[in-house]
């Protein structure tokens, strides 16, 4: 028997069946869907992320708190915090020779309010150096001065969301804000940089440090002077620090080691969800499994007749196996493109993307699983003796 | 290997039965369906099976049909040795040298009288351009030119045995084996049908027919009585 005839037989037989068919795919569909689009949204948080470091300057290298290579508790880290001003004095003094600028770098998330509206911001402390390290453009106003960083003035400078929403078409320049319970003047607007800097306000790292009684730095930012200097300049910082700090007690990073520590714990994650997302996918193959011998019980007569008329064991097995990888690859397609349009949708949060291997693995997987779970259904078909499949009532 | 339906002559036989049994072992018992029959069945024969209900006359055709195996004796087809043929090589022998006809029809379900009769054909070395022509044909041959895209559904029982018969042809086979083909069916319809044996007899068609009416048996040249698994009459 040819293969597209047995392919017009199985598709028959499907279509007599249309709603248990779908159903039995259905298994299949869920399980692709939640792997692709699973993937495609691990893709999309990378991208986000590479995005955020690319809308920062070049030449930048981070001393963070703790060790950050995966090996220890990251909680620790911060409990452990020991970066404060004196270690930013260190690298101005003893590694000077690369470094242009020194940034220390305080976060929080505050509530800002002005009158009766409210924005849940990140409220960040920063160096008037900043401006110049992350490439901030301010398009209203100006950023803070030396003098505005060494008086703790209460100025800030919002990002474009904030600005949206606290003073919908007008200038907020010279107006007063609250961050807690203090107010602050407005002193700048920023240009619009990426969803995740757009929601940030800026003030002068001492007025937030003393505001809300921080010590410790959650990093400290270092512009290096030339790019080729980057290595170079990591080592020297890293001794300068070492003369009060333990070696587990901070790293020094740059943008480049960042980025692919993130990647790589996304990376981590998507797989592991994506796993997950593949158990679905077994279950969808029981489901065939199923199906397919209650279908094998059925038709017993069917492949009685089909024997005496001439069809061999193998042609009855290849026929109920091709149902099964039909069923199979069929919620394989149909689960590809349903996760192709949730990652369309997601594409105007996220920049979602579905890689090409993931659609072969998918799609692989699926005839897989249609092969692994057919087989005995098929075997079980073929092996029926056309004297008693005939006599079945 | 097997070879073509014409390397017989008139005067040797399609088929032979030489002494062959069915047991069927339940536990300590046995039970016997087919005792020592030995039967010959000649080109352009019509030959009928006939015995009460239980003597084994579906066994009995099942075997010669190379559907079901004796326990003991030999089948000859066409001057061969049937005992040794594998499984496939008895699969190509029914598909192209037997046409089976059922008292239940055993069309697919919600398949076009046209589908059905073309089914043997899919398991044949027949080309694909010849299908339809050749099933278009038997059909009208058999008297349903004008039945061929209705589903087996929506077919009447008279109508159902004549997409059968035409599936049993459509191979043009050595041998007709027809199984209580009119048990299903009234009696002006059952009579509709054996006509249309006869007239495939009167075509040259060689037939075994399975009845256990022996005023249809009338009808064939010659009858063979089975009784509790043997033949006692032939
Ligand atoms: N698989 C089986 N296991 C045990 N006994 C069987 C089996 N198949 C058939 N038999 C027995 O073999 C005997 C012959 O059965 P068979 O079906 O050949 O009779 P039959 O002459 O065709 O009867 P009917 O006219 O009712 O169709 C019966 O006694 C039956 O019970
Ligand atoms: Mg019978």
């Amino acid at each position: 028997m040819r293969v597209s005839e047995t392919l017009r037989t199985s598709i028959r037989s499907l279509g007599l069946n249309k709603v248990r068919s779908f159903l039995t795919m259905l298994g299949v569909v869920i399980g692709v869907f939640a792997v692709i689009s699973l993937i495609a949204l691990g893709r999309g948080m990378q991208n986000y992320i590479s995005e955020q470091f690319d809308a920062l300057g070049s030449n930048l290298l981070f001393v963070m708190p703790g060790r950050m290579d995966m090996t220890a508790d990251p909680a620790r880290n911060f409990a452990r915090n020991k970066l404060e001003k004196k270690h930013v004095d260190m690298i101005n003094t003893y590694a000077s020779e690369y470094v242009e600028n020194v940034a220390p770098h305080i976060e929080i998330g505050e509530k800002i309010r002005y009158k009766t509206k409210t924005f849940n911001a990140g409220v960040i402390g920063s160096s008037y150096v900043g401006k110049d390290m992350y490439n901030f453009d301010v398009k209203e106003g100006s950023f803070f001065t030396k003098t505005d960083e060494t008086t703790k003035s209460r100025v800030v400078i919002l990002g474009p969301e904030v600005v949206k929403k606290l003073f919908p078409n007008r200038s907020p320049i010279g107006e007063t804000v609250k961050i807690g319970d203090d107010s602050y003047k407005v002193i700048g607007v920023f240009k619009e940089k990426g969803r995740a800097y757009d929601e940030q306000v800026i003030v002068p790292y001492t007025t937030l440090s003393d505001t809300f009684d921080i010590k410790n730095y959650g990093s400290i930012s270092i512009k290096v002077r030339n790019a080729q200097d980057v290595d170079t300049a990591t080592k020297q910082i890293r001794s300068a620090l070492l003369r009060d700090l333990k070696p587990d007690d901070f790293s020094v990073m740059s943008q480049k080691d960042i980025l692919s520590t993130i990647n790589s714990i996304l990376g981590i994650l998507t797989s592991f969800l994506g796993a997950i997302a593949g158990i679905s996918l077994l279950v969808g193959g029981i489901g065939i499994m199923n199906i397919m011998l209650v279908s094998v019980t059925e038709r017993t007569r069917e492949i009685g007749l089909r024997k005496a008329l001439g069809a061999t064991s193998k042609n009855i097995a290849f026929q109920f196996m091709i149902e099964a990888i039909l069923l199979s690859i069929g919620g394989g397609i149909i689960g590809l493109l349903f996760g192709y349009l949730a990652s369309f949708v997601a594409r105007s949060f996220i920049r979602a993307e579905i890689p090409i291997w993931s659609i072969i693995l998918a799609l692989g997987f699926s005839m897989v699983v249609g092969v692994l779970f057919g087989t005995y259904p098929a075997l079980k078909a073929s092996r029926k003796d056309p004297i008693e499949a005939l006599r079945y009532e | 290997m097997y070879t073509s339906k014409n390397s017989s002559s008139k005067n040797s036989p399609i088929l032979e039965a030489r002494n062959i049994c069915k047991y069927y072992d339940m536990g300590d018992t046995r039970i016997t369906a087919v005792k020592n029959a030995s039967l010959s069945v000649y080109p352009g024969e019509f030959v009928a099976i006939v015995g009460k209900s239980g003597s084994g006359k579906s066994t009995l055709m099942h075997m010669i049909g190379l559907l079901d195996t004796p326990s003991e004796g030999e089948i000859v087809l066409n001057g061969h040795l049937t005992k040794n043929f594998k499984e496939n090589q008895l699969a190509n022998i029914r598909n192209s040298e037997i046409g089976f006809i059922f008292q239940a029809f055993n069309l697919l379900q919600r398949t076009t009288a046209l589908d059905n009769v073309i089914l043997p054909l899919t398991y044949s070395n027949v080309p694909k351009a010849d299908w339809n022509k050749k099933a278009i044909d038997m059909l009208t041959m058999v008297g349903l030119g004008n039945r061929l895209y209705n589903r087996s559904n929506e077919l009447s029982g008279g109508q159902k045995q004549r997409v059968a018969i035409a599936r049993a042809l459509i191979n043009n086979p050595s041998i007709i084996l027809a199984d209580e083909p009119t048990g299903n069916l009234d009696s002006k319809t059952g009579t509709e049908i054996m006509e249309l044996f006869l007239h495939l007899n009167t075509q040259g068609k060689t037939i075994v027919l399975v009845t256990h009416d022996d005023d249809l048996a009338e009808i064939a040249q010659r009858k063979v009585v089975l009784r509790d698994g043997e033949i006692i009459n032939q």
